[in-house]
């Protein structure tokens, strides 16, 4: 009886287990460079203070909207696939993408801008703690849309089903990661003073 | 062995082989060297000893990939392998240019090897472990475009898995890196920027898809689990070693003239890759112990497992020891750097080529696994190598914070001279360890020819 009733109980973890321990490592990559971050501003706050200012804010709003509404796309192309709504999953992880892509659309004219005024890893600490953490969370979104579309792939295939979809969980799961990092590291290096 | 052109890794891992044997005898003598600074000179001078034992490393373990490669590539890929003889054909160019070109080390004053093979029409001699003449240089990046060819084309015409795949994606990064040897700007600063090119996104980059994939296949070889969940795992494995890896190449250029947010850079990204290789040691138990079946092979088990150990501890632990700038600060180049180099090569790469050697060998030669008498003396060359190798690595460690902080670090630092005098004892235990490791190996030879009870096992 009881081993029927642990059958029944919900996952600890939606999707694969081993995308939790990539997940984990890779908030622990974030982690450590959010704390390096905290440290050198404490020791450098006129510095941070200055130069924060000259990043686009309004760019960085937008950005974080898109991630969200794409991470709620997402949802909801892992509700439509628990309802065995093959098309409509496929649907909304396009929506999905679509944020990602806003995303990294906006994120290049912002580099853009950047790298005309002649600004690079070099320039000053607070540019090159900028520069590094939303470059490396950009190959983050870059690898996200990638494992996003693998599950489009595989959906439009039929891989996945009511009873089977995992991997929509997982592709989830990575792309909430990815939105996450971005809300902690938005105020962080943008707004907080 | 399920597929005949299998067999060409035989002589690939016999080189490899006998080339590690070489290589032990001049780390022997280089170890000596340390504490008996004249000892076979003027014939083997020091620095020379160090070239040979270096290169001799690089090139064995080159044997060692490329046999494994030729034996589990035609298996995976469900088809004899494109060109057996090409495979022949590189194999005997490569020894006699990796043989020709020791003997030139030994044989010929280093300027004059470089004037001998015209050195100065593409200079690229004489930066440490690059040191090989240019047409070696040539021939390798013949040899290796010839070995892709031939496993590329098996790959892509035969079943294809996350293994071959991955293990491609490794050889391939191996032979385009190398590329960056031919590269030798004036500016000493960009020499070295780039040597690291080849120097660190070999050990800290490809060649972990290469050991990550063949440790994959020799497990899934002795144990039956899923390949589904070794993919799985693998996958995670080198995306992790890439992350952290490539961009942990700047743990190198924190006092070569590049720009200081290096040391931020390579201090962040080269602290996670421990990472990746605790996995792999979690994977491996993991697998192992859910394993479906018993594999006569005891001996290829407890290398796999202890390629896993031995690599975290290696490359792992002893790497992220040193790694961080303002440690790094003080124990640049001394022999802390040593220590990790010693139980990093070992750890991860010797024991992953004699873990596919292992599990391959008594194949080619007909059998399952070695007789039990073989295996029996096998697993002794292990713990014999493995814990000799742990001493090295300890001693070279003491001696390595010993200098550091007379050399670096003391209210009077005293010059390098006066402080290697005083690290001769550790110098001393490190060399017995050494000797321990040659007996080790001498053991690990005989075991293939020694005679005992074939072991017993279920087909299934």
């Amino acid at each position: 009886m009881s081993v029927q009733l642990s059958e029944t109980e919900p996952k600890l973890l939606p999707g694969d287990l081993a995308i939790w321990f990539f997940i984990f490592m890779e908030l622990l990559v974030f982690g450590i460079f959010f704390i390096v971050y905290a440290v050198m501003r404490s020791q450098n706050i006129e510095l941070f203070n200055e130069y924060q200012l000259t990043l686009n804010r309004e760019l960085g709003m937008a950005n974080t909207l898109l991630l969200i509404s794409s991470s709620y796309f997402v949802v909801r192309a892992v509700h439509a696939i628990r309802g065995d709504d093959v098309n409509r999953c496929v649907y909304w992880l396009y929506a999905g993408l679509a944020g990602g892509t806003g995303f990294l659309i906006l994120k290049a004219v912002e580099y853009s801008d950047k790298f005309s005024a002649g600004i690079g890893l070099g320039t000053n600490t607070f540019y090159m703690f900028y520069l590094s953490l939303t470059m490396f969370h950009f190959l983050h979104v870059v690898l996200g849309m990638l494992i996003l579309l693998a599950v489009v792939i595989k959906a439009k295939r039929g891989a996945y089903s009511a009873d089977n979809h995992t991997g929509v969980e997982t592709g989830a799961s990575y792309w909430h990661m990815v939105d996450l990092v971005w809300i902690i590291l938005f105020p962080l290096v943008y707004i907080i003073r | 062995m399920k597929y005949e052109s299998q067999g060409v890794a035989k002589l690939y891992f016999i080189a490899a082989i006998g080339l590690f044997v070489g290589q032990i005898l001049f780390g022997a003598i280089m170890g000596l060297q340390y504490v008996m600074g004249d000892f076979l000179f003027p014939e083997i001078p020091f620095n020379v000893a160090r070239m040979v034992h270096t290169n001799l490393l690089i090139v064995w373990l080159l044997f060692g990939f490329m046999g494994s490669a030729y034996f589990l590539i035609p298996e995976e890929s469900e088809r004899e392998l494109y060109s057996p003889l090409l495979a022949k054909i590189m194999f005997w160019i490569f020894l006699v240019a990796g043989a020709l070109t020791i003997l030139g080390y030994l044989l010929v004053p280093y300027a004059q090897l470089a004037d001998l093979t015209m050195n100065d029409l593409l200079p690229t001699m004489g930066r440490e472990f690059l040191e090989q003449p240019t047409i070696t240089k040539i021939g390798i990046v013949i040899v290796a475009l010839a070995f892709l060819f031939n496993i590329g084309m098996t790959i892509l015409t035969g079943r294809k898995t996350v293994i071959t795949l991955v293990l491609l994606t490794g050889l391939v990064g191996l032979a385009v890196f190398f590329l960056f040897s031919f590269y030798n700007p004036d500016n000493i600063v960009l020499d070295k920027y780039f040597w690291w090119f080849v120097v660190h996104l070999w050990v800290e980059g490809v060649w972990e898809l290469i050991m990550a994939s063949l440790l994959a296949y020799v497990l899934i070889k002795v144990t039956g689990v899923d390949r589904e969940v070794i993919e799985k795992w693998l996958y995670i494995i080198i995306a992790m070693a890439l992350i952290s890896g490539l961009i942990g190449t700047g743990h190198h250029f924190y006092w070569i003239g590049t720009p200081d947010y290096w040391q931020w850079l390579g201090s962040v990204f080269s602290a996670l890759e421990p990472i990746p290789f605790f996995m792999m040691t979690l994977f491996a138990f993991n697998v192992v112990n859910k394993r479906r079946r018993d594999h006569p092979n005891k001996a290829a088990v407890l290398w796999a497992l202890g390629t896993a150990v031995m690599a975290f501890l290696g490359a792992g632990v002893w790497g992220f020891l040193h790694t961080l700038a303002p440690v790094n600060y003080y124990t640049h180049g001394t022999q802390v750097t040593a220590a990790h180099g010693h139980m990093a090569f070992y750890g991860a790469y010797v024991m992953v080529v004699l873990t596919m050697i292992s599990y391959a060998m008594p194949i080619m030669r007909g059998q399952k696994a070695a007789n039990e008498t073989a295996q029996k003396l096998e697993i002794h060359s292990f713990w014999l190598m493995t814990i000799s190798m742990v001493f090295i690595t300890l001693f070279l460690t003491v001696a390595g914070f010993v200098q550091t902080y007379l050399q670096r670090y003391s209210d009077e630092p005293q010059s390098f001279m006066v402080v290697q005098e005083q690290l001769a004892t550790w110098y001393w235990l490190r060399e017995a360890a050494g000797v321990v490791f040659l007996l080790g190996l001498f053991l690990y030879i005989y075991s293939f020819f020694a005679k005992g009870k074939e072991v017993e096992f279920v087909e299934e």
